[in-house]
């Protein structure tokens, strides 16, 4: 057969042609479209067709069941009775659950801390908290069933602020961190100047388009299979077994791709899973569990609300000696992610800058509020609000431009390079980045020309500020850094790439999709990306930490060279030439002087029984941490970028407009420029809308009263800056061996919205002519500026 | 009379008698019709998600309106053409030039509010004055929310799909409209089913006869407040009598006393008219709700409902109008602010329903300022609405003030005290000190998620402020207003 294969693909065949040569075999030409080139988004045909499947999209199964869940209205009580008589005997109901009815455990801790009960038991802990649920056979009908429960409750006192729970005692739901350097109280009390303060910092709803939704369907011997709109498949799996009490081997757990996540999905899907499945598991029958907007804004958790303490002394030339910092965060009724969340606001707390003595606390707060959870950025963006209100503080301080003190306390290279955390900083390159954009968006002129208007405008004013990130990449979590991929050629020569994470609209499965076409040099419809289950790879960690393409990316990497590897020896042998003469190419695979197509090459690797399918894996290197001594090496690198933002102010209403904003990012050689700016685009605008028009709301009864969009703001299309520039950082490949020394981009972009709230700030310095620093809080809605104002207008004029 | 409504979806007849008053547009496309592309992102008219397209045909032309599917129930396509995002492809599968732009320029990302964009693009595509002005784009999108892109690639994709020579509806042009002729039909319709009532009287006349034998029926124009109750509250509508149906209170009219918009007109129709006369007040229309909101939503809908935040109300109560109501065949007319009685209560009697509201003309020397104040600029509910209307003398003495406020109190409301405080004094320094005080005794405002009574008292007693500093002459005219995108500085 070999023969005949070899016969069929002399050089007079079709598929085999002579090799021209177009670039040293070293530096091959890129496919189109191939990795480190733009591609499109692999779904965006179907997106703008209405073909894109999503979970409720999915052709419904038959004798399919709705569930709805019926939830709290007491933010702390103890339930008395449970009357759900009324719900049963509602028209189309089929039956209704409670805690009583989980066969295995009423727990969805992500983290194992057994304090979050999938229904409520005798407790509830938040309003919204799901106590029962009901399955109906219309989505309506279990809806407006749910609305008959009958519930008594015992009202047990609720804390719902962070200020309510330091008055009660300071609750915790994780162990709190300290992470120090030095001695900072010694370097505080010698400092030449000191300066404390205080900043409330609003949380933020996710609002992803697509609301929470899971389809069970049973299967044979107890097996379930949840299609759920989850960033976390394998956490999902493992949630969905143990509440159904039976194996991870009877789970799978599938998602093609989600109407957004933003960290909102990466536990928050595990309770529509759960209920879902425990829904199937009851009646037999397939089962679907889509969140109404309101239900899920007020059942899932969200950005972490935090108040941060600072204490920093600096000397007259705006360095900085030393940082004391508390970092106190609402974390609602349960753990969740909050630990590491709140640990990497401290990870972040120095933003750019080297704190010489430094000491940072945590105070990860229990409220009887939703359980607060991933959110883009993850506590980080926190940290670096806090760490750049300190360097306001100490620019009005001193009288220097923030952009001053902001160059002064960059970290260094080989000195001044020691992280809260002790870590080195090897790559530091936030000066650079802030000098050249600075010039490129001509920031120093602007400033002062906008100073110069604001003196006779007396209703409107101008601000400007330019702000960088540093943000750490990997999992603080050591061991979530790893990833998994399958990769099979089919003797067609088409190629499937499945890896463990997750598409949720930024691009991964499309940058997956184009390591693929570099490495085998094919084009895009020859490469097939599948949806992500936990039955082909499994034990993955959830697509987040901007971890996506990162990890995933270098495991499918491994797993196509281990397929190239095969092929590589199987050409090198079938046509005699030595295997450093076999390479992939756009046109083909070189082999020696033929060029043979990419098909041809695999129908004959097939006859000679060569495996055209791998699985790849991947672990980041390098990495460490431990919390107990708050030393280690958390993070592989750092990604980097910069922001100016040019605000207006209303000081009659406290409105503001984003007038322009110019960003330079570092995205390493990016792995596909169109979609990275596309992350830093989007990723700036939810950053402003975070610190400016977002704003939750609970009243007193701990009912959150913002939960649907009527009342909740996220930016519109009129609130991107009228000017938006966006770059990325030329010639900047990642010194770490990253995929195509790419960096990570899913996170960074959105503290640029940082440089916003820095803007409105500096408009609002010009009621006192820039000598005090206005302490601007979040969310900068007109309420919050105007209230400002008037603080500022209250205080003497110099 | 007919007990059945007829429309179109894409090529496919529907002759419906067997529906409720409750089934939306949404849940019959996505369930019935297993049309999944039109997606749900919050169900009640705030995302857009499920934009679909919605043709009628009017005055023999054929007319595109983006309408939010959620909260439009299936009874109201009677006499229609609905296209969503399936039907856009050609026949031979080319993607319409709004959606290959937009993959072109990478305007999708999660992809879920994609479909909702597309269509609210193709529909401001169709409109005959559409500009590639980034303030026009803006305002055709407002009721479109993106999580991923930040907007800027889809802005971009419809500058690149306006420039598309054609699109496959322009070949089906004249197909639609024989479809739409055959289907417009003067019969009143009637469906009666266990499930409920569902009237749709084609005249003011019917409306008045249907509406005073069943005072008890919900009356719906454009139900973007309506489809809410259902669609949150869960509330059955046993009997539904359509407004918008009726051909003669669908029209606006220059009459020699003022501009009469009747019940039936949508804000999207009556905008420019209103705007010609008052700008400000255009200005405020621009930003109710979104395209899809004011495509349907009714200027007498807006006051019917009777609540405290509608837009509308204060800038016709300002202007001075008057609202115009029936019972069978008795009519009365009273000034707007009259209507407003309390938090949830109106002037209106069992069985009388609005024909239409008359906005007097301007005096020459009207002074009309219009403030919206809300946390978002677009598609946001004001958390004020201060709307001043005074004339002055030629000594610079008000001779005459009309002052309304939304979201001030239980209902909109004049600002009497104001007004008092102003006329007959001269517009100065010291009259604006006694109205900001004036303002306080007027409203008595709640605290709520949009603003607290702190901020609203003093936006409110601002707003006087800016409207001063717009209509007085200074040395300097200050910049009041922030500039937004009034000016397109990208061409």
């Amino acid at each position: 057969m070999g023969e005949a294969v070899k016969m069929q693909i002399s050089p007079a065949d079709a598929d085999v042609k002579p090799f021209e040569n177009r670039g040293t075999p070293s530096d091959p030409a890129i496919v189109e479209g191939g990795a480190s080139t733009s591609l499109k988004h692999e779904s965006a045909r179907m997106h703008v067709s209405g073909e894109a499947t999503y979970i409720d999209d999915m052709p419904e199964p038959r004798g399919l069941v709705h569930v709805v869940p019926g939830l709290s209205t007491k933010a702390h009580a103890r339930i008395l009775s449970l009357d759900l008589d009324a719900v049963r005997a509602a028209p189309g109901v089929i039956c209704v659950l409670t805690h009583k009815d989980v066969p295995g455990h009423n727990q969805v801790s992500p983290v194992g801390k057994n304090d979050e009960p999938l229904l409520a038991e005798d407790i509830v802990s938040y309003y919204g908290q799901p106590i029962f649920i009901v399955i109906a056979d219309d989505r309506q009908n279990a809806r407006k069933a749910a609305q008959l429960a009958r519930i008594t409750y015992e009202e047990l006192p609720a804390i719902l602020t962070i200020a309510q729970a330091r008055e009660a005692g300071s609750a915790l739901v994780w162990r709190p961190l300290e992470m120090k350097r030095g001695n900072v109280d010694t370097a505080l009390s010698k400092a030449p100047k000191r300066l404390n303060g205080s900043i409330t910092i609003g949380g933020q709803e996710h609002f992803y388009l697509e609301g929470q939704a899971a389809l069970a369907q049973p299967g044979e011997e107890g097996e379930m299979r949840v299609w759920s709109s989850t960033q976390h498949p394998t956490e999902t799996q493992h949630m969905v077994a143990h509440v159904l009490d039976r194996p991870s081997n009877l789970v799978t757990v599938e998602i093609r791709r989600m109407g957004g996540g933003f960290g909102g999905k990466e536990t928050q899907a595990n309770t529509p899973a759960c209920l879902a499945a425990l829904a199937a598991n009851v009646t037999g029958r397939a089962a679907k569990m889509r969140l109404d907007r309101d239900d899920d804004m007020i059942m899932t958790g969200k950005r972490h609300d935090f108040v941060v303490d600072y204490d920093v002394g600096f000397d007259e030339t705006g360095h900085i000696l030393a940082v004391d910092m508390v970092l106190a965060a609402r974390c609602g009724w349960s753990a969740d992610l909050s630990g590491p969340v709140i640990d990497r606001a401290l990870f972040h707390a120095d933003n750019a800058y080297f704190y010489p003595d430094v000491r940072f606390r945590s105070e990860p707060l229990k409220t009887n509020t939703q359980s607060n959870t991933a959110y883009r950025g993850f506590g980080g963006p926190q940290g670096i609000v806090a760490a750049e209100r300190v360097i306001e503080e100490i620019a009005f301080a001193t009288g220097l431009d923030p952009l001053d003190v902001r160059l002064r306390n960059t970290y260094g290279t080989g000195s001044r390079d020691i992280t809260p955390y002790h870590m080195t900083v090897e790559d530091s390159i936030a000066s650079e980045i802030m000098t050249q954009l600075a010039e490129n968006c001509d920031y120093r002129a602007r400033r002062h020309a906008l100073r110069a208007s604001n003196t006779h405008s007396p209703y409107i004013r101008r601000g400007i500020a330019l702000t960088p990130v540093k943000f750490g990449i990997s999992f603080t979590a050591t061991h979530y850094n790893q990833a998994g991929a399958l990769v099979h050629i089919y003797t067609d020569g088409s190629v499937q790439v499945n890896h463990g994470g997750t598409e949720m609209g930024q691009g991964l499965h499309t940058k997956m999709v184009q390591i693929a076409m570099r490495e085998f040099g094919l084009t895009e419809d020859r490469v097939r990306i599948t949806a992500t289950t936990t039955g082909k790879v499994p034990n993955t960690s959830a697509t987040a930490a901007s971890s996506g393409a990162d990890l995933n990316g270098m495991a499918v990497l491994d797993a196509i060279s281990k397929i190239k590897q095969r092929l590589v020896c199987f050409a090198a042998e079938h046509w005699e030439v030595a295997e450093g003469d076999v390479h992939f190419l756009p046109e083909g695979v070189q082999v020696g002087e033929a060029l043979v197509s990419f098909p041809a090459l695999v129908k004959a690797a097939y006859f000679a029984r060569v495996s055209l399918s791998s699985n790849g894996f991947y672990k980041t290197p390098k990495i460490s941490w431990n919390p107990d001594t708050g030393r280690g090496r958390p993070f592989y690198y750092f990604a980097y970028g910069a922001a100016c933002a040019e605000v207006a102010i209303d000081l009659l209403t406290g409105e503001t407009r984003i007038e322009r904003v110019d960003i330079l990012h570092d995205a390493g050689q990016s792995l596909n420029p169109a979609i990275d700016i596309g992350q830093i685009e989007g990723g700036f605008i939810q950053g402003a809308g975070w610190l400016t028009m977002e704003e939750l709301v609970w009243d007193k009864a701990g009912h959150l009263r913002t939960h649907a969009p009527s009342t909740y703001k996220i930016p519109a299309c009129s609130d991107r800056p009228r000017i938006f520039n966006v770059s990325l950082l030329e010639a900047a490949p990642n010194r770490e061996a990253t995929i195509f020394r790419s960096k990570a981009v899913g996170e960074p972009p959105f503290v640029h919205g940082v440089a916003v709230l820095q803007a409105i700030s500096d408009a609002l310095a010009s009621l006192n002519n820039y000598t005090l620093c206005p302490q601007l809080d979040t969310p900068a809605t007109p309420e919050c500026i105007l209230r400002t104002a008037e603080r500022l207008r209250a205080l003497p004029v110099p | 009379m007919r007990d059945h409504i007829q429309f179109y979806l894409g090529d496919q007849h529907y002759r419906l008698s067997d529906i409720t008053p409750e089934t939306t547009v949404l849940d019959w496309l996505r369930e019935a019709c297993h049309r999944t592309g039109t997606k749900e992102g919050c169900n009640e008219g705030d995302c857009g998600a499920c934009t679909v397209l919605v043709v009628r045909l009017e005055n023999n032309q054929l007319t595109w309106k983006a309408v939010n599917a959620c909260i439009q129930f299936l009874w109201m396509l009677d006499g229609t053409q609905l296209f969503t995002v399936e039907d856009l492809r050609s026949p031979d599968g080319a993607l319409h030039p709004v959606q290959q732009a937009m993959v072109d320029l990478h305007g999708s990302q999660c992809g879920f509010c994609t479909p909702g964009f597309v269509m609210s693009m193709v529909a401001y595509s169709k409109k005959a004055e559409a500009s590639a002005k980034e303030t026009d784009i803006n305002d055709a999108l407002a009721g479109n929310l993106c999580r991923c892109t930040g907007y800027a690639p889809i802005v971009k994709a419809m500058k690149q799909a306006l420039l598309a020579p054609h699109d496959k509806f322009e070949q089906e042009q004249s197909k639609i409209i024989t479809r739409l002729t055959a289907l417009q039909n003067a019969d009143m319709a009637e469906i009666n089913t266990p499930h409920g009532s569902i009237s749709l009287p084609r005249t003011a006349d019917e409306l008045a006869s249907a509406y005073q034998n069943a005072p008890n029926a919900t009356l719906v124009a454009g139900a973007t407040d309506v489809g809410l109750w259902v669609t949150k509250r869960l509330q059955t509508l046993p009997h539904v009598i359509s407004v918008s149906g009726a051909q003669d209170l669908k029209k606006i009219e220059h009459r020699p006393d003022g501009l009469w918009i009747g019940a039936a007109t949508p804000y999207a129709e009556a905008q420019k008219d209103i705007a010609t006369l008052f700008p400000d007040a255009g200005e405020v229309i621009r930003r109710i709700g979104s395209a899809q909101v004011r495509n349907v939503g009714t200027v007498c809908g807006n006051i019917g409902n009777g609540s405290p935040i509608g837009d509308g109300p204060p800038l016709f109560i300002a202007a001075g109008a008057t609202l115009h109501l029936r019972r069978g065949e008795t009519r009365r007319t009273l000034p707007l602010e009259n209507y407003f009685l309390a938090y949830g209560q109106q002037d209106r009697q069992e069985g009388e329903f609005i024909e239409g509201i008359l906005i007097p003309y301007p005096e020459p020397n009207l002074r009309y300022r219009a403030y919206k104040v809300s946390k978002r600029f677009d598609q946001d509910i004001s958390a004020i609405l201060g709307v001043f209307a005074f004339t002055m003398d030629g000594n610079g003495v008000i001779t005459k003030a009309r002052i309304a406020f939304g979201g001030m109190a239980a209902t909109p409301k004049r600002a009497s005290a104001t007004e008092a405080a102003l006329v007959g004094k001269r517009w100065d320094e010291h009259a604006l000190i006694a109205a900001r005080e004036a303002i306080q005794v007027d409203f008595a405002p709640l605290s709520d998620m949009r603003g607290s009574e702190w901020y609203r008292r003093t936006v409110a007693a601002n707003l006087l402020t800016r409207c001063f500093a717009e209509t007085t002459k200074m040395p300097q005219q200050p910049e009041t207003r922030l500039a937004g995108w009034k000016e397109d500085v990208h061409g």
